[in-house]
């Protein structure tokens, strides 16, 4: 029993040798940010468009978009863990979720004056949707044993063309404010909202982590499906199982980023975000074979490469070369976690201690 | 290539099938696929179809699609995977485009700029998937964002190239002789392909040739088959695996070029969602995604079986962008479902 109690603790947190890559990336952004342009962390109060004061800053902005990021990497870690691959169907997914929750906000008109249902259910039907979808990828991948990104690349495509046909290509409008609350400010906080879910939904995957098996079932098929079947899991229902929890996470991904804008823009909604997803949990120092995770580093992972985008901002990087520069930090990861560098790196420190040594 | 089970019965069509080996298997399948489509747009579309032109000009537009795929079929006989394909083929198209209209090159160095742009991605995703171990699909998908990247930062906005050699070059046509047909005025015209069908051509049997008769080819099977295996054999399975990704970006520099020349222009959405369309021809094609099996002649009908779908939902009334997506999604799980099945059943003891 406490062996299993430690299992269910590394799922959470982790080595701590493993905060260290997200914490050594932050503190190098950080560092980059203070030499180059120190006002960078200045955080301001402002008015926001309904005439509330909320903070302002970059650092609030890393903490608001970040968050969505944050929830995804949460879906992403648990899917890298089970099936050693990832789901870079997510970005279509949101799609999807957004135009469902528009479909059922304003129904068949382009631009109503009150919504046509409760957010509330609009929301749960989008759940529903993410998870049938999730329910998809994952039953390609369990089942009938397909490459889990090779099975989610069928979504990839297809995903973003679903989401235009839902809303017959319209772009639904909003107008309601209580909408933009999700994606903005409730009045009289000044923090941003996705903030405060993202924390909501940290505080329910350690819950779940802490409470229950599914950190430690999941490590168990990651590392070995055949003998974690034989032990009595089902490695067929597991990663069956992340794949619905992921589309759960992408259902309020895309709740916070329809509520952003009021509305949907089908090619570009949470365009490239798979691959912030991927480098969170990359950065995070998981295996992206699967296998051992840790939450909170993935998590740390996610707001680290919010910091990232938000400097590459800063420094005038238009928003269509951002994959560019991100692509070579995920290349620099994992030729620097690839099993061969490490060991070269490993045999490379001993011989500068042992030279040290007899130099001693 | 577990193919040839002798301790099967030899009664009925099933212990029949089971004989035949997997590649030759799916390819049969896919070729009966293609010509049911075909009858079937023939059917219900119209004489359109019965036109050698409507062919042709299937060809003509997937020219660039039919190179690509054979590499990423290499890369997937050898059980890897690319999908850097799509974004190269931007980055390549964006590049000689720049080269030619901008700075006014001439033709041979924007070819060999293209052939340069899918060496240098072949050689650092090879080295990195073969000799470092690293995932093919972070790998490529790294390679994939990165060429979109660099594309927007070469040139932002699309373009057309004018160009005098170039726009010689892109018109030209092969006339084939004897497959013409009389158009609304009553005037006879020759049916024609383009070049980069003849390339298309060209590299698709000369691939096929590689994997079939060379040692290098067998070497993909074996690899893709049963990496271990292969190592027994005494195959250099990282050099065989570093070669099958060199050999994938220089065809998809190849077909980025094909594609510059038949849509004569650079922009930085060209070629979105062709790895996809590459990867769907080499599965419909019969190449398995675990490796092992797939032939080139399949890839080629399975580009062939793509378009003619794409064809007939456009000439079904379904002209909306997003059906062509889902359509190609649709096939491309049927086929990935329809391989898991038959091989599970084929494999059963």
């Amino acid at each position: 029993m406490g062996n299993t109690k430690s299992n269910r603790s590394i799922a959470l947190f982790g080595s701590m040798k493993q905060l260290i890559i997200p914490v050594a990336a932050l503190a190098v952004l950080i560092l980059f940010n203070l030499i180059a342009d120190p006002s960078f962390f200045r955080i301001g109060i402002e008015q926001n468009n309904a005439g509330n004061p909320v903070l302002s800053g970059n650092l609030i902005s890393i903490l608001d978009y970040g968050s969505e990021l944050a929830i995804l990497a949460i879906g992403m870690t648990i899917v890298t863990a089970a099936t050693g691959g990832q789901d870079i169907s997510i970005g279509s997914a949101i799609a999807i979720a957004g135009a469902v929750i528009l479909r059922i906000l304003c129904g068949t008109e382009s631009a109503p004056e009150t919504m046509k249902a409760p957010i509330i259910v609009a929301f749960l039907v989008a759940c529903v949707v993410s998870m049938f979808f999730g329910a998809f990828n994952g039953m390609l991948v369990s089942v009938f044993k397909i490459q889990p990104m090779v099975a989610t690349l069928i979504l990839f495509t297809a995903g973003r063309s679903i989401a235009a046909w839902i809303n017959s290509n319209r772009l639904p409008i909003v107008n309601e404010v209580e909408f933009t609350y999700f994606g903005g400010n409730i009045p009289g906080i000044a923090l941003p909202t996705p903030f405060f879910i993202a924390v909501a939904c940290v505080i329910i995957i350690a819950l779940v982590l802490k409470f229950t098996n599914l950190g430690l079932y999941t490590q168990a098929v990651g590392i070995n499906a055949k003998s974690s079947r034989l032990n009595g899991i089902n490695p067929t229902f597991i990663k069956f199982l992340s794949f619905v929890i992921l589309g759960l996470c992408v259902a309020v991904a895309g709740l916070i980023k329809v509520s952003r804008v009021s509305s949907i823009n089908y090619s570009t909604i949470a365009k490239d975000i798979e691959m912030d997803a991927i480098l969170a949990v990359a950065l995070g120092g998981n295996a992206l074979s699967g296998g051992k995770f840790s939450m909170t580093a993935s998590i740390l992972g996610a707001y680290v490469i919010q910091f990232l985008t938000t400097t590459l901002y800063k420094f005038k990087v238009p928003s269509n070369a951002l994959p560019a520069y991100k692509a070579i930090v995920v290349i620099i990861l994992v030729v620097l976690s690839a099993p061969v560098v490490r060991e070269k790196l490993s045999s490379f420190w001993k011989k500068i201690r042992v030279s040290k040594k007899e130099a001693s | 290539m577990s193919s040839n089970k002798s301790a099967v019965s030899d009664k009925g069509i099933g212990a029949k099938i089971k004989r035949i080996s997997d590649t030759n298997l799916l390819l049969s399948i896919t070729i009966f696929v293609f010509f049911m489509m075909y009858i079937g747009a023939i059917i219900f579309q119209g004489s359109g179809f019965l036109k050698p032109q409507t062919f042709f000009n299937i060809l003509n537009q997937n020219a660039a699609l039919i190179i690509a795929s054979c590499g990423m079929s290499i890369v997937m006989i050898g059980g890897g995977i690319d999908i850097s394909v799509g974004g190269m083929t931007a980055l390549v198209c964006m590049c000689s485009a720049v080269y030619l209209d901008f700075m006014g090159g001439n033709l041979v160095v924007s070819i060999l700029i293209a052939l340069g742009i899918g060496l240098a991605f072949g050689l650092v995703q090879g080295f990195l998937v073969a000799y470092l171990g690293i995932q093919p699909f972070i790998v490529t998908l790294a390679g994939m964002f990165f060429a979109r990247g660099m594309t927007t930062i070469v040139h932002k906005e699309p373009f057309n190239v004018v160009n005098e050699s170039f726009s010689k070059l892109k018109t030209t046509r092969v006339l084939i002789p004897g497959m013409g047909s009389v158009n609304k005025k009553g005037i006879y015209i020759d049916a024609y392909i383009e070049l980069g069908v003849v390339v298309a051509l060209i590299i698709v049997i000369l691939m096929f040739c590689v994997l079939r008769w060379t040692k290098l080819g067998r070497s993909f099977y074996a690899m893709g088959g049963n990496n271990q295996s292969a190592i027994m054999l005494g195959i250099n399975v990282r050099r065989t695996r570093f070669l099958s990704h060199l050999i994938c970006g220089i065809l998809a520099g190849i077909g980025g070029y094909v594609f510059f020349l038949n849509s004569g222009s650079g922009s930085p959405s060209h070629a979105l969602g062709m790895e996809m369309n590459a990867i769907a021809s080499s599965i419909i094609g019969g190449t398995m995604l675990t490796g092992g099996v797939g032939n080139i002649i399949g890839t080629f009908f399975g580009v062939l079986s793509l378009a003619t779908i794409q064809n007939i939902v456009a000439l079904a009334g379904l002209g909306e962008a997003w059906w062509t997506n889902i359509t190609i999604a649709g096939m491309l799980c049927i086929f990935l479902i329809l391989q898991s099945v038959i091989m599970a059943w084929k494999h059963r003891a």
